[in-house]
């Protein structure tokens, strides 16, 4: 029975990371894309230039069938949420539901509104009106995200909320402290830049490709034009947030950053590894854990807590504690959260037998209004999902997977900045078209972007297991008690189905690409 | 109000109409909505907590909270 729940929740694991997957195939583009649309429909709505409307109408096309094939691919994020993580869903309560709903009202008004508008209105509405809708659908795209990721946020911090003891469910104290806290309020950035960055690098890839074939040079240029100033600011914004999101990890999910860092040994004036290959984890020692590793001195602690001579704490220090740094050991906070367990266990046993008296005296635990309360609250239940650990080295993520996962991702970001940057500079300077190599370079760089993309939530989800909420539940609580069997069917079901729908949008947007903006000859646009 | 009305169903109708490729996007997505909604949600996706009452629910969660 055990070796079956442990496989459920593996298996649940397992297919929310595959249809998070899928569903970050098609989100980023949405958010860039559309933007980038709306400052070519401007071009065209502030020149009267036809050559603008065609390049907007274009790139429309392309957003429009990324958009159809993602659209509803979240839905089955949150069926998720309800059928094979219902003790989550139930614990957060409001907290996590009311984001989603929001956001949930927000994508239908958008996309039953403003997109209609945006592709059905070329001549039928003025063209402010249209150029208003598609502004619209660009910040509905990307307003719609801040909510998601508020709830992603809530997770790895969960702020602004109070635990009812009665109703077993986390009730939300302050909408704002949930709503702009510093992690959402970061991650809304660092995500919404980065997928500009990747929308950006994707004209510029496809851009590229025209000008390789020597098709369509006029809208490749002025589209690489476009695009290369807005993917190199937002390549910046990405790398200013990234490093804002290092230093939060450091505060809020200090195991996290050890992990990424492979950083076992805790230490003042911490290096950042740049490259480095990792030991195979038989052979891998807190001593020395790489065969090979370049760093820069004092980076890690600088980037962490902005001092040079900051102490950051390592593996170890997280697991066996650090009395000298104010770091509790994990087995401390063990038998700190089973004492909360024994406490709702307590509660449990009572209110089966009606025992007011029993139940009364646990609810004071649980009330932040006592004193009582409030020291039960911060000393205890604050560890509550560590009483559901077995032993210590369960908190510890995949230190190779975050490791490389996180190097790739800064490694392209970088190469990103880079390269947007070289492109502006020789397209200004009517160059980029001889430069075959870097052309070639731009379009591998869309695989490239995807791939940074996705590396960035493998660091952010795989990174703060085994947490559902940081500190509060693990995953192996959060998850439903439902058949093994039937989440592995689905999950097969799931890649099936996703990589049908991964073939098409990719068979689709290439088949678009090579008509280009006008189909077969005509020089009408072709209409979605 | 009517003609509004009449207006938005028709802009509404004419696009549709016009479609090219937007017909087989349409047709994608119905399908994976089908998929989705009548094949995946009822057949593989029940809701534990559905169709019990919130102190029921609060039970439920808390037998699960304590009985791992």
């Amino acid at each position: 029975m055990v070796s079956d729940y442990l496989q459920t929740v593996d298996w649940s694991r397992a297919q929310f990371a595959l249809t998070a997957v899928y569903h970050w195939l098609f989100v980023p583009l949405t958010l860039g894309l559309s933007v980038l649309v709306a400052i070519m429909e401007s071009c065209w709505v502030r020149t009267g230039d036809e050559f603008w409307r065609r390049t907007a109408r274009f790139w429309m096309r392309l957003f429009g069938v990324n958009f159809a094939i993602g659209v509803a691919t979240g839905l089955i994020l949150e069926f998720e949420f309800g059928t094979n993580w219902s003790n989550y869903s139930y614990f957060v309560g409001d907290i996590f539901g009311a984001p989603l709903a929001i956001e949930g009202i927000m994508a239908f008004f958008l996309e039953t509104t403003f997109i209609a508008v945006m592709f059905f209105g070329w001549d039928k509405v003025s063209r402010r009106v249209h150029l208003t809708a598609t502004w619209l659908t660009a910040v509905g795209a990307s307003l719609s995200a801040w909510w998601i990721l508020v709830a992603n946020a809530w997770m790895q911090y969960p702020v602004g909320c109070t635990f009812n003891l009665g109703s077993v469910r986390n009730e939300m104290t302050s909408f704002w402290e949930v709503a702009f806290s510093p992690v959402a309020v970061n991650k809304f950035f660092h995500t919404v830049a980065s997928s500009f960055m990747l929308a950006a690098l994707f004209v510029v890839g496809v851009s590229a490709w025209y000008l390789l074939r020597r098709r369509e040079e006029r809208m490749a240029r002025q589209s690489i034009g476009v695009a290369s100033v807005f993917g190199f600011v937002f390549a910046l914004v990405t790398a200013f947030t990234g490093d804002r999101s290092g230093a939060l990890v450091a505060r809020v999910q200090p195991m996290k950053l050890a992990a990424l860092e492979a950083l076992y040994n805790g230490q003042a004036g911490a290096p950042l590894t740049v490259v480095g290959v990792l030991r195979p984890a038989g052979s891998r020692t807190a001593d020395d854990p790489f065969y090979f590793g370049l760093g820069v001195p004092k980076l890690l602690s600088v980037m962490s807590f902005r001092d040079a001579q900051a102490y950051v704490p390592g593996i170890g220090d997280l697991l066996a504690g650090n009395p000298k740094q104010g770091i509790l050991s994990a087995a401390e906070k063990m038998a700190r959260g089973r004492v909360a367990v024994a406490e709702l266990a307590r509660y449990r046993a009572a209110s089966e037998a009606g025992d007011r008296r029993t139940m009364a005296a646990v609810g004071r635990k649980f009330d932040p209004a006592t004193s009582e309360g409030e020291e039960f609250l911060s000393e205890y239940f604050a560890y509550l999902g560590y009483g559901y650990l077995d032993t210590p080295a369960q908190l510890v993520p995949n230190v190779p997977l975050l490791f490389y996962s996180f190097r790739v991702m800064v490694g392209a970001g970088v190469l990103f900045i880079v390269v947007l940057g070289v492109v502006w500079w020789l397209n200004r300077r009517n160059r980029l078209a001889s430069k075959r190599w870097l052309l070639r370079t731009c379009v591998w760089m869309i695989p490239l972007a995807y791939l940074a993309s996705q590396a960035g939530w493998v660091v952010t989800e795989a990174g703060r297991q085994p947490w559902a909420i940081q500190n509060l539940m693990p995953v192996g609580v959060a998850a439903s008690k439902i058949p093994g069997a039937s989440v592995s069917v689905t999950f097969f079901l799931f890649l099936a189905l996703f990589t049908a729908l991964f073939v098409a949008e990719v068979s689709i947007l290439l088949r678009q690409i090579k008509i280009g903006p006008d189909a077969a000859g005509n020089s009408k646009p072709q209409k979605l | 109000m009517m003609a509004f009305l009449r207006r938005v169903v028709f802009f509404y109708v004419d696009g549709f109409r016009a479609m090219t490729l937007g017909r087989t996007l349409w047709a994608i997505v119905l399908v994976k909505l089908f998929i989705m909604f009548a094949v995946l949600r009822l057949f593989f996706f029940p809701d534990l907590l559905a169709g019990k009452s919130a102190p029921q629910q609060a039970a439920c969660v808390l037998e699960q909270l304590t009985g791992i």
